[in-house]
């Protein structure tokens, strides 16, 4: 993993003379101080963060705090006050109008809160803009578009025009103008905000389907702290133009680094964010068929378990027995594959708690976690969804 | 003032001599045209364009209210107030969309044009055919000057207004994408701006047919000088007539013009 974005010390200032504020702030002055006395804003002060190649980045924070300002500096919609910003090692605030210009056509693409459509142009015509202003023929940019907007779900609505679409939909465009493009980095600028919760959770479903495949390095604003936590690889919390803390969603969850965060936590729904891989316990994991029915009872005895997966030496999962069966089984002398169930769940390791809830209630047995290959990599009992919620 | 004027009928008679050939020549093909064009291909013409860009009925109305002027005995008439207007639209047109689109750059030539602009709309129209006249001579070329004059300001004003107007968030798209202000100015500027800048060239037509009359004073034939010929007269049917004649051609091609307007009017976000 290696800082595809590095972003030092960056200031961004609004007002007439931005330079001449920069010393009021640096000795100390508040940001409200600094908007009385100079009538500057003061939009973003002091940020590093590093940015790896194929992840997602998350930027929250609540209005006002500066992440859109921030976001349009990464591609110089902004221009910074101070500080530097290495894109792959090159210093873009120092670009000239043409470098940026090259730089904005094939390395960052933006999607907009507010779609940014252009409303006299059809869907493809949207989506090919950035091919069209690269210059890029026109046959293969049809041929992009129409790859691309398939990959957003939108085939067939090529000839469209945007007033005929859904918010949803335009947004599909926004992605798929961006994806069109094929930029090494997506910025995000609270892309679903305006949009109603199911189409949004829908639509970030899709962007971690997208992002699975194509493995950008991307970008994202969000004021919504689940919507953060969902989609972050790492989160970076923003306050007052500041970052405040940076880190996984695990770690801020469970060490907010500030009062502040630690208000922003309270408010999350945990079964939103804890994944089934972090409640699982692996040490109750299972025993495997060559070991038989005396084996199972002996363990589930000496655990106190009343059931338990059962394996094959490859680790695979075969079943589930209860410990009355297998009680009864070694009495009888019949063998594992006789007894197990087969009427449990399993659950993938990145699934949500919120997912796996329902599953846990429905069936008497725990909740087996598998991996692609149908391996046992654990169990989550009723008990460790509860523990985990509080 | 008039020391102004000396000041450019002596230095500069080379540059006006040479614009008004220009412009001569312009409005002598579009005369020759005007003649040339049958009149029936011209009703024709009017009742298809009505019928397509307003309604079936607008289109026979248009054609129907074309014959009755033809009646009048006005129809070469109508073919050369036409010619006048069509090029004093032309000229304002390819000063006024340019120079629109300045404005709405530059907050400060703003300042200074805007003021200009409400002089040129508030001067009693009259008081530049002094100096028209004396630039070019009497004759249809200050005709086509005065005209201009009038006409041009609600272009320049709606094109500034249109590309301000034109949304934050499509420009910031448009420039994420690397585009140059060129790009950014043709491909999405100007496009969002047209159905704005549309309704600018219907009051710029408009304004530009109520100066004929006033045109046809210092030399413009056509419609106007009928009108202007009637009044000295007191010839009230001539007048009528001639009258009518002008209302019935605004109305056509402000109902066309209108409706060309709307046909870029797509639904904005």
């Amino acid at each position: 993993m290696s800082g595809i974005i590095k972003i030092e010390n960056v200031t961004k200032i609004f007002g007439p003379h931005p330079t001449s504020v920069l010393e009021k702030i640096q000795a100390g002055a508040s940001k409200s101080d600094i908007l009385n006395e100079t009538g500057h804003t003061v939009g973003v002060y002091d940020v590093s963060f590093e940015v790896n190649r194929g992840e997602i980045f998350v930027i929250m924070g609540l209005s006002g705090s500066g992440k859109s300002t921030l976001i349009r500096c990464l591609n110089l919609l902004n221009q910074p006050t101070e500080g530097r910003i290495l894109i792959d090692g090159e210093d873009i605030v120092r670009y000239s109008g043409k470098e940026l210009q090259r730089f904005r056509q094939n390395k960052v693409a933006m999607v907009f809160q507010h779609f940014g459509i252009l409303t006299h142009r059809t869907v493809e015509e949207n989506v090919v803009y950035g091919l069209e202003v690269k210059g890029i023929p026109k046959e293969e940019r049809k041929q992009t578009a129409r790859e691309t907007l398939a990959t957003v779900g939108l085939e067939g609505w090529e000839e469209k025009m945007p007033g005929e679409l859904s918010g949803g939909m335009l947004q599909r465009v926004g992605l798929a103008r961006a994806l069109a493009n094929d930029p090494d980095i997506l910025l995000m600028d609270e892309p679903f905000s305006a949009l109603d919760p199911l189409i949004r959770r829908e639509m970030q479903q899709e962007l971690l389907d997208i992002q699975s495949k194509l493995k950008k390095t991307i970008v994202f604003i969000t004021h919504d702290i689940n919507e953060a936590f969902k989609l972050g690889d790492r989160v970076a919390v923003m306050k007052d133009g500041q970052v405040i803390q940076t880190g996984t969603p695990d770690e801020i969850l469970n060490e907010p680094a500030d009062p502040y965060i630690e208000d922003f936590v309270k408010d999350i729904d945990r079964s939103k964010v804890l994944k089934a891989v972090q409640v699982m316990s692996k040490s109750l994991a299972a025993v495997s068929l060559s070991e038989g029915v005396q084996a199972a009872v002996k363990e589930m005895e000496s655990r106190k378990l009343t059931n338990m997966f059962v394996v094959d030496d490859d680790q695979k999962l075969q079943g589930v027995v209860t410990i009355d069966d297998a009680i009864r089984a070694r009495e009888e002398n019949k063998d594992l594959p006789e007894i197990v169930h087969q009427d449990y769940f399993t659950a993938k390791p990145e699934e949500i708690l919120q997912e796996l809830i329902p599953k846990a209630a429905e069936s008497p047995f725990p909740v087996a976690v598998t991996d692609e290959t149908e391996k046992l990599l654990g169990v989550v009992r009723q008990t460790s969804i509860l523990a985990g919620l509080t | 003032m008039e020391a102004a004027v000396d000041y450019l009928t002596n230095h500069f008679q080379g540059v006006f001599d040479a614009l008004k050939i220009a412009v001569l020549t312009f409005l002598y093909n579009m005369q020759l045209f005007m003649e040339w064009i049958p009149w029936w291909v011209v009703i024709l013409t009017v009742f298809l364009l009505g019928w397509r860009l307003v309604r079936l009925t607008a289109g026979i109305t248009f054609a129907a209210l074309l014959f009755l002027i033809g009646t009048f005995g006005y129809w070469d008439m109508m073919m050369y107030t036409m010619a006048i207007v069509l090029t004093s639209v032309v000229i304002s047109l390819l000063l006024g969309i340019p120079v629109g689109i300045l404005l709405a750059y530059s907050k400060k030539t703003e300042a200074v044009v805007k003021p200009l602009l409400d002089a040129m709309q508030t001067m009693p129209s009259f008081v530049y055919l002094i100096p028209a006249i004396m630039l070019f001579g009497l004759g249809k070329v200050s005709a086509l000057f005065a005209t201009v004059i009038y006409a041009i300001p609600p272009v320049i004003r709606l094109t500034n207004l249109a590309i301000r107007e034109v949304s934050k968030d499509m420009i910031e798209a448009a420039l994420s994408f690397g585009s140059s202000r060129r790009q950014l100015l043709r491909k999405v500027q100007i496009p969002q701006a047209l159905p704005t800048i549309m309704a600018g060239i219907n009051q710029t037509t408009m304004m530009a047919l109520a100066m004929v009359v006033i045109a046809s004073l210092v030399g413009a034939k056509g419609l106007g000088m009928e009108v202007l010929i009637s009044i000295n007269r007191v010839d009230i049917n001539q007048g009528f007539e001639a009258g009518l004649s002008i209302v019935i051609m605004a109305i056509i091609i402000d109902r066309l013009t209108q409706g060309i307007a709307n046909r870029y009017n797509y639904k904005k976000e």
